[in-house]
């Protein structure tokens, strides 16, 4: 259970970007948060695993309080979180299989880590995990070689061989054309409940979080201003989150965005 | 119609305005005064240069035929000027790799080992490696060793700025998703560092290992081994046939590492 509240992410002495955030998600549900560019979705994604450092408020992963973390704390904090990035953040120079066995590095020795001699449990896990989402094959195939849904598996993987207690995707689908995104973002819904994990998505495509997901949560400025299931996520609430101009350079990404969204809804 | 017609004509077009031009005009007129200046600053002895053509065939005169008796000297000679290329460049690599860790921003622990590897490196590549040479020839006498220790403070400098900016330059997103894996930072280096700087380390290394082969024929003339100790000797003893044939070892040295270097080369890139 992830219990975040009163979270304010301030940059400098701008108008902080998180504006006292809460949110709670239980069990193994599948949580969308969407909004405009800039909304802070990134931001609160990356506040849980700290690869962002929240200014003020309370992250709380299974009754245990993350904000205040150190050292080798929040690394072990860390390797619970599961995360799946718009770029996929592979390391393309290596192999698929060393790319999955990066998500073991919490876990083993800096000596096994170099000279990947990781034990046969991980190697075990990797295959099975890799068989599960078709990329076995793969194995030993550099991940530059990849295409784009691939890649994203391969990172799926990689995350999942944390053992994570929750599961962060940020945008995992943005670089992914329209059928491959579909299957990542069905791939997620399934791997949640085989796993019984729970997972945060952010995502601008409304039609898939309505489609793939149990629960919408809509941002905008930093604040929370939906919180619903699917089927209560209606035109008002689409308005609400992508409508009106707020500044000039977001100006067109958001009329494109919630255009988009609306046709998506019709 | 008309009106329209006078418009078209009016429409000027020029690259530079005015200011712009005038700028332009004052560099050319900056760049002529300071090539002037500094040929009558140098003062060079005419009538040396106007003899050149004379000097040239003169000396071309008393290096033919190249004098070919000494080569088994010269060979060896040749063989200890690419030892102290290839053992200075690998000794190298274990100094300015870690040097290159904290000269790098996005590595380095924090501002002062930042700062210090940014003295180390421009401290190496101030100096020439003759100076250094010359520097080693007095701390351990003339030899090999001071010629090694030589070329290895010039290349820490070039390698170690090189591979910095490498570090500098790589994709962030792998160290950010190693980090979210609960990765120490040695792990993040080894998983999303090294494979990203990899190429670029074998490119630099090979670049300077070519560069040391040729910078080791100079040391002999300071007396820190190698062939340019065979060339300053002959020099001396006027012995200009053997020049001759130890000019054109080093060409076709050089040229071998050349074709070496740029094979190697494309088998990493």
């Amino acid at each position: 259970m992830l219990e975040i509240s009163n979270l304010v992410k301030r940059y400098g002495h701008n108008d902080p970007v998180l504006k006292g955030l809460d949110l709670t998600v239980d069990g193994s549900s599948v949580v969308s948060i969407v909004g405009a560019s800039g909304a802070g979705k990134s931001t609160m994604l990356r506040c849980i695993n700290r690869l962002v450092e929240p200014t003020s408020g309370s992250i709380r992963l299974n009754g245990h309080e993350l904000v205040n973390l150190r050292g080798g704390e929040l690394r072990r904090a860390r390797r619970k979180i599961g995360m799946v990035f718009q770029g996929f953040n592979l390391i393309d120079r290596l192999s698929v299989m060393e790319n999955v066995l990066a998500g073991r590095l919490g876990y083993v020795s800096f000596y096994q880590a170099v000279t990947r001699r990781f034990p046969q449990t991980d190697i075990d896990r990797a295959f099975h995990l890799m068989d599960r989402v078709g990329i076995s094959h793969y194995a030993n195939k550099r991940a530059d070689q990849l295409s784009g849904g691939e890649r994203q598996r391969v990172a799926v993987v990689r995350a999942l061989m944390q053992e994570p207690e929750i599961l962060l995707a940020d945008e995992p689908t943005a670089s992914l054309d329209p059928k491959t995104s579909q299957q990542i973002m069905g791939l997620l819904q399934s791997l949640a409940s085989e796993m019984s994990l729970p997972v945060l998505i952010n995502i601008h495509n409304v039609t898939q979080a309505r489609m793939y997901t149990d629960r919408i949560v809509g941002m905008r400025h930093g604040q929370m201003i939906f919180d619903g299931a699917p089927k209560d996520f209606n035109q008002d609430a689409l308005d609400a989150i992508y409508g009106g101009i707020e500044s000039p350079e977001e100006e067109g990404a958001d009329s494109d965005e919630g255009h988009e969204a609306r046709e998506a809804v019709a | 119609m008309v009106d329209h017609a006078a418009k078209l004509t009016e429409r000027v077009w020029s690259r530079y305005d005015a200011r712009e031009q005038w700028i332009r005009y004052a560099v050319y007129l900056a760049t002529v005064v300071l090539v002037v200046w500094t040929v009558r600053d140098i003062d060079i002895f005419w009538p040396w240069v106007w003899d050149a053509p004379n000097q040239i065939q003169n000396l071309g005169a008393r290096m033919w035929p190249p004098e070919f008796s000494a080569w088994s000297a010269i060979l060896n000679a040749m063989l200890e000027t690419v030892h102290i290329a290839t053992l200075a460049t690998l000794l190298t690599v274990f100094i300015a790799l870690p040097v290159s860790y904290i000269a790098a921003q996005n590595t380095t622990p924090n501002r002062i080992t930042l700062w210090l590897g940014r003295l180390i490196l421009v401290s190496s590549r101030s100096v020439n490696t003759i100076i250094w040479a010359l520097l080693f020839v007095a701390i351990f006498g003339p030899g090999v060793l001071a010629g090694i220790l030589a070329v290895m403070f010039r290349s820490i400098g070039f390698i170690g700025k090189l591979m910095g900016e490498a570090i500098e330059e790589i994709d962030r997103r792998p160290v950010e998703a190693m980090l979210a894996t609960g990765a120490g930072k040695m792990k993040v280096v080894m998983y999303a560092v090294v494979p990203q700087v990899m190429p670029a380390f074998f490119a630099i290394v090979i670049l300077r290992w070519d560069i040391n082969i040729r910078e080791s024929t100079v040391l002999g003339l300071v007396g820190a081994g190698g062939i340019g100790v065979l060339l300053q000797g002959s020099i001396d003893t006027f012995a200009w046939q053997t020049v001759a044939t130890i000019l054109l070892a080093i060409i076709v040295l050089v040229i071998i590492g050349e074709a070496i270097t740029s094979a190697l080369r494309k088998k990493v890139i």
